[in-house]
């Protein structure tokens, strides 16, 4: 049976990992390579690592970063962050990403996506998209540069224009519940699940297990990502999946 | 020198990365006479059937054809394995090399698509490819379009009804998951394709 993943999340500033909650007040969790090798034997189904530092001096220690951690890491390893041209990204893939996640530069130039999946194939191309809840039309609107700027799109109809556009997957973060631990926010992940037929990754707001079973069963979400509850210890990676798998929900389970 | 064939559709790193982990001598290569001379060939794939079309131009197809007739392990892997039939729904007009029979389709409207992730395998006891692998495991796949069940598949997926996941007949395999991408079981496959 097709298992719902459970996806640990690096945030990378200048080779390092950090995790802030709410994107601010950032703290050091240490070596990205090490990290994610020790999230993969302790049960990831896959690696997201994502560079908000973003500043153009440091594309080179990113490249760095993600070629170090690629080298022994034989799952499912997504890179994002400050990836605004084809070049960027085929940088990125030669380094050793099967993926690449793009954002900001997808909504500033849409077109990015299709440029992307026609050289490197859909599957290699992650649309990220901000979501935070606004009183406007739409009920969540796509937010850029780290949740600084709204773009004014809704986060549901970008979604799916970025499945129109060839993008394989979509990595959805509430912005609202990022770094909270009060709980995905199901409802936007089930709006946005199901009116595209690319996986979406829901991501912000993970605190324990029963948000996972949440997430997956009135979320509809085919993964769920997190970052601070794995690297602080609250949480490891074999007791919550099998915390998840034993109320039902289909996990890789021994890995 | 196991040859890791590139015809410009998608990434091959992870897969050269893995075999350099195993220990591997093994290339990137464009080339049909570093094809011809290689004593195991890789065809890893992503993207479209359409894109193999690319292969029958460069020469490649013929020099992955004489490699198979002489005898040199092949392994096909996602749409590298899909080429292995006579051809796929996805791009009717484009011929695969033909050397397993069938054709590859789309997955039914009543599952998602594409089939994004870990699934498991049901794997037959006689397989060569998947020794060491147990009934049950799981793999990663990421692809939409299937190869059906015949007589050369090893290992079946379900996913909206049951699909190839591994095929074998004598010298020639193919698999629909990345086993680059699979964790240890992923590198128990393909140290035994390295062992052939």
């Amino acid at each position: 049976m097709l298992t719902k993943r459970i996806i640990a999340c690096l945030d990378v500033d200048g080779g390092r990992v950090v995790k802030g909650v709410q994107f601010e007040n950032l703290r050091d969790a240490g070596d990205p390579a090490e990290l994610a090798k020790a999230h993969s034997a302790s049960g990831a189904d896959e690696i997201v690592l994502l560079d908000i530092s973003a500043a153009h001096e440091r594309r080179a220690t990113l490249l760095d970063t993600v070629r170090r951690a690629a080298r022994q890491l034989f799952i499912p390893f997504t890179v994002g962050g400050g990836i605004r041209t084809l070049e960027d990204a085929a940088a990125v893939f030669s380094a050793g990403a099967d993926k690449i996640s793009i954002n900001s530069a997808a909504l500033a130039d849409p077109d990015l996506i299709r440029r992307i999946a026609l050289r490197f194939g859909s599957q290699a191309v992650v649309v990220a998209i901000d979501a935070k809840r606004c009183d406007g039309e739409a009920d969540w609107e796509a937010y850029t540069h780290g949740g600084r700027t709204t773009s004014g799109h809704d986060a549901v109809k970008w979604a799916r224009e970025a499945e129109d556009r060839g993008a394989g997957e979509i990595l959805l973060t509430s912005m609202n519940r990022d770094g909270t631990g009060i709980g995905f926010d199901c409802e936007l992940t089930r709006a946005v699940a199901d009116s595209v037929r690319i996986p979406v990754i829901a991501s912000g707001g993970a605190g324990g297990a029963q948000h996972f079973v949440e997430v997956f069963r009135d979320g509809h979400a085919d993964a769920a990502l997190a970052a601070s509850i794995f690297h602080y210890g609250f949480s490891r990676l074999v007791d919550l999946k099998q915390e998840i798998g034993a109320q039902g929900i289909p996990v890789r389970w021994p890995c | 020198m196991i040859a890791i064939v590139d015809y410009g559709a998608g990434n091959l790193v992870s897969v050269k990365k893995a075999l350099d982990w195993l220990g591997q001598e093994c290339a990137i290569t464009s080339e049909p006479a570093q094809v011809a001379s290689a004593t195991k060939v890789v065809l890893p794939g992503v993207g479209h059937f359409a894109s193999t079309e690319s292969l029958e131009r460069t020469g490649l197809k013929q020099a992955i054809a004489d490699s198979i007739g002489r005898g040199i392990p092949f392994l096909g892997i996602c749409v590298g394995m899909q080429w292995m039939f006579e051809r796929s729904q996805e791009s009717p007009q484009t011929r695969g090399l033909g050397v397993l029979d069938g054709e590859c389709e789309r997955f039914p409207g009543s599952v998602k698509s594409p089939h994004v992730g870990w699934n498991q395998l049901e794997v037959e006891a006689s397989s060569r490819l998947l020794r060491g692998v147990a009934s049950g495991s799981f793999v990663y796949f990421t692809h939409s379009f299937r190869a059906p069940v015949t007589g050369t598949t090893v290992a079946c997926c379900e996913y909206g009804g049951r699909f190839s996941a591994a095929v074998e007949r004598d010298h020639l395999f193919g698999v629909q998951f990345h086993p680059e991408k699979s964790g240890e079981i992923g590198l128990k496959l393909l140290r035994n394709f390295c062992e052939f």
